[in-house]
């Protein structure tokens, strides 16, 4: 009998719920039974709810059994896993699997479907098409595709990604870098994590890319350190590219030089702010920078420097091989293209979906999620990350595009959505982040580092009734100031989450005994 | 964890060729290996990279990763980040409080990128998700177990 392909995933939210330990249970029963198995490490399809989520090859299609345990494997081989049995697990073809086929994958696509660590694999599934054809058209063709693309900024920012490209390929200098946020400390968001994972050769083929057109011979990645299975991913898949002649000197005769360093940030929230990324780098506190001068013109080391995030690389490799316009095509409004939208918290099912900006928050909360995953109503929505505001249950019905979200004084980040139930204390929540302001504030301004720990102060009192009024304009105050007045997002953006609850949720800083 | 030594921070400085510009990197494999950085250490580090001795300490205490207290045998760090709180890791933390021992340094972490499976919990570098309180003390057990 022909061996047998079986596909386990080797990524942090599937491990974290035990698949290396079904993965060798696999390898153990395969022994045990004398069945002739490959075992593949793959990276995740995104579902996460299913994790472990197991696959088997039978005549070229992959069968899916989710949330397998290792207690289930000498099981599923009786009911004759190699042939696609039937089985409690068994979900059917992972390609009709609804909440993956409904996506539109143009970044993630190779995601779960390939070996991360396998070059072959890679090149099979379109790997390196993008750089050679970024050789052969040119770096003028390359900047001019990604600016046709509409691609923005997915770290949060949502900058459009061809001006700053031009910008520093237009910027003097011999030495420019390509700084590659992966510093991904947004509570409810792992795209990035899901992307370096599933398809880490990927993102070191859009950064070369990326350095192709701008003129840069050295790309780095800042990865935060909470991550430490991407991390060693990460650095086989740079190590590979690099043994097979993808980055270093003269790349495959191009006459182009590139190469890629690894860095771990250490475990600073601020440092996923640009400059203070760069700062890191250097190998100093991660202090946001004044701006001006931009990255673009003075950035790492006070060279012309593109810092984009994870995803918005990665994003570039399609847009070069399918074209600009189809990647705008998709999407709406001023919002092209796909988002990895992350679906976290108290929800049924978890998970990312990649989609085209104008999908609603009802739909990724209820067709993708199934509601919460206590059955509980949902009481509000986080989008974006701890700097976002919370969105009430009757406001879902608004679609995803940065300029709507906006408007609303809300925010798309980088795509997080995290749900919480009725139980949630939004009070609790407003608190929260004055004092996640306060613990991770680099310190430089003073509205976000003194306004932090006055907010937590002023919110207590609130909360305990001490003076509620004067307490709660006080606070509204102190949103301005921070707003107004400090240097970057963190302090400047805290505000949102705490004036969302003021907003919508004023009744949660009533104690029950007092109501 | 190992002891630290002059000899083994000397050589992870050469891994990095002794650039100042890698002292993030320096320390955050001083940790990995150590646990924590010593006040000796900060001093021969600034030696060793040419930097003064408050450059080093600044970084030292600017970043949460880099300890200056000797942590205990464990390490568990438990997400606090909003995902995770959605799903009760608060509740978690407490009961983590209440049956933790002194062999075990607690921290709070903001968040592990494991947010479609909260709570998640780090124990010893390992990330686990879906954790409620019965498979926080399986985790503990088997935590136990590896010693």
């Amino acid at each position: 009998m022909a061996r047998t392909k079986i596909y386990v995933p080797r990524e942090t939210a599937a491990v974290s719920v035990g698949a290396d330990e079904v993965a060798l249970a696999i390898a153990q029963v395969a022994k045990k039974t004398g069945t002739d198995v490959e075992l593949i490490r793959n990276g995740s399809w995104g579902a996460s709810w299913l994790e472990p989520l197991v696959e088997v090859e039978v005549d070229g299609a992959r069968i899916a059994y989710g949330n397998v345990t290792a207690d289930d494997v000498a099981g599923m081989f009786e009911s004759g896993l190699v042939s696609g049995g039937e089985h409690a697990r068994r979900l059917g073809p992972t390609n009709e699997i609804p909440y993956l086929i409904n996506q539109d994958r143009w970044t993630f696509w190779r995601c779960g479907l390939v070996n991360p660590l396998s070059i072959e694999d890679f090149e099979l599934h379109q790997g390196f098409k993008a750089l050679e054809k970024a050789f052969a058209e040119g770096t003028e063709a390359v900047l001019q595709t990604v600016a046709d693309s509409g691609l923005r900024g997915r770290g949060g920012a949502g900058f459009p990604t061809g001006i700053k490209w031009r910008t520093v390929a237009d910027a003097p200098g011999e030495q420019k870098y390509i700084a590659c946020n992966a510093d991904e400390g947004d509570s409810g968001t792992f795209s990035d994590r899901i992307l370096m994972e599933g398809d880490p050769l990927g993102l070191i083929e859009s950064m070369a890319i990326a350095g192709f057109a701008v003129g840069a011979s050295k790309g780095y990645i800042y990865l935060r350190s909470e991550y430490p299975l991407t991390h060693s991913i990460l650095s086989r898949a740079i190590a590979t590219a690099r043994d097979a002649g993808w980055l270093g000197e003269n790349i495959k005769d191009s006459g182009f030089d590139f190469d890629i360093e690894l860095h771990l940030g250490a475990g600073s929230y601020v440092c996923g702010e640009e400059t203070a990324m760069l700062e890191s780098l250097e190998g100093k506190k991660g202090i946001v920078r004044y701006k001006p001068p931009l990255p673009a013109i003075e950035g790492l080391f006070g060279k012309p420097t593109v810092v984009n995030n994870v995803v918005t690389l990665a994003s570039v490799a399609n847009i070069i091989n399918l074209g600009g316009e189809r990647y705008a095509g998709m999407g709406v409004n001023r919002s092209k293209g796909t988002l990895a939208f992350q679906l976290a918290g108290n929800i049924k099912r978890g998970g990312l979906v990649e989609k085209a900006f104008g999908v609603t928050l009802r739909e990724l909360i209820e067709d993708w999620g199934d509601g919460t995953a206590s059955g509980r109503p949902v009481k509000a929505v986080q989008v974006g990350g701890p700097l976002g505001a919370y969105i009430p249950a009757e406001q879902l019905d608004i679609p995803m595009d940065y300029e709507a979200f906006i408007e609303m004084g809300a925010m798309v980040g980088h795509g997080g959505i995290v749900v919480f139930d009725d139980t949630a204390n939004m009070a609790q929540l407003a608190r929260f982040a004055m004092e996640f302001c306060a613990f991770e504030s680099c310190g430089k301004c003073t509205p976000c580092r003194i306004g932090s720990t006055r907010g937590v102060e002023v919110i207590d009192k609130i909360i305990g009734g001490d003076h509620r009024d004067e307490n709660y304009d006080l606070l509204v105050d102190l949103c301005d100031t921070m707003e107004d007045a400090s240097l970057c997002a963190m302090g400047g953006m805290t505000p949102y989450p705490v004036r969302s609850v003021l907003k919508y949720f004023a009744d949660d800083f009533v104690s029950s005994k007092e109501k | 964890m190992a002891r630290i030594d002059e000899q083994t921070t000397r050589d992870i400085v050469a891994q990095f060729n002794a650039k100042p510009e890698m002292l993030v990197q320096i320390l955050q494999a001083i940790v990995s290996r150590f646990g924590w950085v010593p006040s000796a250490t900060i001093r021969q580090l600034a030696d060793e990279l040419n930097l003064s001795r408050a450059d080093v300490h600044g970084v030292v205490e600017y970043y949460h990763d880099f300890r200056t207290e000797e942590p205990g045998e464990h390490i568990v760090k438990i997400c606090q980040a909003e995902a995770c709180q959605a799903m009760g890791s608060r509740e978690l933390t407490e009961h983590a409080k209440k049956t933790l021992t002194d062999d075990v340094t607690l921290e709070p972490v903001y968040c592990l990128g494991n947010c479609a499976c909260s709570p998640a919990v780090m124990v010893d570098g390992k990330t686990y998700g879906r954790v409620d309180q019965s498979r926080f003390d399986d985790l503990l057990k088997m935590m136990r177990g590896n010693d």
